[in-house]
């Protein structure tokens, strides 16, 4: 069996090729004669590609027969791969945290690509401090945390509405909490939803019905929520109800506070008569349309792709051809002409969609934002680059498609459950790609046009999803923490000022009156490992495990030496 | 009721279902037609827009 803690320090030094990712750029055979000289290195091995099965399986085997107690991987980049790695050591009988990731690609091959000489001393230099590092590293034991079966959904439209009803037929206890006063969102302001035409009110009559009635749902209506403390598995909300506060224990929460609308205030003409929203249009489709109207033009991208606004808020156009349809339905003479900047119809029913409407006979006009159509008195003038002139189209009505807008208060909600908002205020998930229904905080999930604007059918899919992921740790019962956490390594240092519990943004750490006087206590299930609070510590009391100052320090040596 | 999922086809979106349903407790079985399990993203390098790498 491979020693966890010797005096005899063997380090496995694996330098992966990435396939020409690093290989292209940095010569190899360099680095590992260069790694087989450096203090502590037991073994060092090349591979082209170490996350692949035969990489995987070449680390457990040199563990064993090389008798290795501690492993670095020169490669990528450790928010991807660092947790594979880490567990091929613990399988292989090493302490998984004995291993130490060096990244020689995202900061170093693929920024000095042209510089190949330059960009291996890099990687030397790299490897060198990461050895250092490794050899003084520390196993770690992981933290076990219960889990509370209940969950809270921000937000009572159709994507909460849907996570909620999934959570709770798994048999789970769910909270809803509705600013409005009663549950549906903005499903309740649409006529029939595209591509399938489905009619709005029933989807929201039989959801809104099915939430209301299930034992296991909760809803608290015109409420707020003012408070979320806590961390996976252990969170407590303060809720703000009519009928007064109430807190509430929970294990995960899911936010689904959707979107507002944007008003089109002193644009082409609004007037929210003539000129008005796709949502203002809606009920007046469902109503029937003024027979005397026989010309609709709509216009897209009203207040969106601007440098207020510089994102394509992505459902208007399908929302456009939709009604427009509608309008073709009741009346195909009328006259649909619909002014684009581009079509956003993605997904195969929405391209079939669009083609139909061609054959209806909608008209499609391209519009320059610089040379913006202008509503006039029965119709819109609008420049026609193809033919290189205006031309005047009548119009009756005039339908702008405005963006969704993330919620005034998403920022407040965001700082209040310490979840991050992008540029343009829609909560920003943990990870574009691996992790789109989940936040960077555990035990925290989003679904709905609170993300970003969603359809319907997306709405449901991600509170779908949302609801899978959350049931996750609520199924498990318990959550595996990771270890790399503050720990108070000196407490006579610690003189309880609290600087660090001001600073902490996890709420992670608070001041406890011991026999010794005021001292900081870490909550180690909710510290993220951040390390704000070792940096802010003036006595040093507080520490990061696998980032203690030592290691550190043999780190910058060795990049010095 | 048996509680197992069979989840037919190893590309991204089933191995992320079986994850998924296995981190719940639930045993799965993913059945995949070809040798090895990754499908189509496997046979990427980077993905956009964050360029991680698809393997």
């Amino acid at each position: 069996m491979p020693a966890d803690k010797s005096d005899d320090i063997r380090i496995g030094v694996f330098i992966c090729h990435c396939g020409s990712n690093i290989a292209g750029y940095l010569d190899m055979e360099a680095l590992g004669t260069y790694a087989e000289t450096l203090p502590n290195v037991a073994f060092v091995q090349r591979n082209l590609y170490t996350c692949s099965e035969g990489g995987i399986n070449e680390i457990k085997k040199a563990i064993g027969q090389q008798n290795l107690n501690r492993v670095v991987v020169a490669s990528c980049t450790p928010r991807t791969h660092e947790p594979l790695f880490r567990s091929s050591c613990g399988e292989a009988g090493l302490n998984p945290y004995l291993f130490e990731m060096v990244n020689i690609r995202d900061q170093c091959s693929w920024v000095h690509m042209q510089e190949k000489e330059e960009g291996t001393n890099k990687a030397k230099d790299l490897i060198r401090m990461g050895v250092a590092k490794a050899a003084l590293l520390e196993p770690q034991k992981p933290i076990m945390s219960p889990v509370f079966p209940r969950a809270l959904v921000i937000g009572g439209g159709i994507s909460g509405m849907t996570a909620a009803l999934a959570l709770a037929n798994r048999g789970y206890e769910v909270v809803i909490v509705e600013r409005e006063g009663r549950l549906g969102g903005m499903l309740l302001d649409l006529n029939r939803l595209g591509p399938s035409m489905t009619d709005a009110l029933q989807l929201a009559e039989s959801t809104v019905k099915a939430v209301s009635c299930h034992p296991k749902i909760t809803v608290f209506t015109g409420s707020r929520v003012t408070g979320v403390e806590g961390f996976i598995g252990k969170y407590s909300a303060d809720i703000e109800t009519p009928t007064g506060g109430k807190k509430i224990d929970l294990g995960v929460v899911i936010i689904a506070t959707g979107a507002r609308v944007f008003v089109p205030a002193g644009l082409y003409g609004y007037d929210a008569e003539r000129v008005i929203t796709q949502l203002e249009f809606e009920p007046r489709l469902k109503q029937g349309i003024d027979p005397s109207i026989k010309s609709v033009v709509m216009i897209q991208c009203v207040g969106a792709r601007n440098e207020e606004r510089p994102y394509c808020s992505r459902i208007c156009c399908q929302t456009a051809v939709k009604n427009a349809l509608l309008i073709k339905e009741k009346d195909p003479d009328t006259k649909v002409t619909i002014l684009y900047r581009d079509m956003q119809m993605y997904g195969v029913e929405n391209e079939e969609m669009f083609r139909e409407s061609k054959a209806k006979g909608i008209r499609y006009v391209n519009y320059n934002p610089d040379r913006p159509p202008q509503v006039q008195a029965g119709s819109v003038l609008v420049y026609n680059a193809l033919l290189g002139k205006d031309m005047e189209l009548p119009a009756h009505m005039v339908v702008l498609s405005t963006p969704l807008l993330s919620r005034e208060d998403s920022d407040e909600v965001g700082k209040l459950i310490r979840v991050p908002v992008d540029a343009n205020g829609f909560f920003l998930e943990g990870h574009v790609k691996l992790k789109p229904l989940d936040f960077a905080t555990d035990g925290v999930f989003l679904c709905g046009s609170a993300r970003f604007p969603a359809n319907i059918r997306e709405a449901i899919a991600q509170g779908l999803g949302a609801a899978s992921r959350a049931s996750i740790p609520l199924s498990k019962g318990s959550v595996v923490v990771e270890p790399i956490i503050s720990v108070l390594a000196d407490m006579d240092a610690c003189r309880g000022c609290g600087l660090c519990v001001a600073l902490c943004p996890y709420g992670a750490l608070e001041i406890q009156k011991t026999d010794k006087g005021r001292k900081v206590k870490v909550i180690d299930v909710a510290c993220k490992g951040c390390g704000v609070c070792a940096a802010t510590c003036y006595q040093h009391a507080l520490t990061i495990n696998s980032f203690t100052d030592n290691q550190i320090d043999a780190q910058i040596e060795a990049f010095l030496g | 009721m048996t509680k197992d999922v069979l989840v037919i086809g190893g590309g991204i979106a089933g191995m992320q279902t079986s994850l998924d349903l296995a981190d719940m407790g639930i045993k799965v079985h993913l059945v995949e037609r070809l040798p090895s399990v990754g499908g189509k993203m496997a046979q990427l390098d980077k993905t956009f827009p964050t360029n991680d790498c698809a393997i």
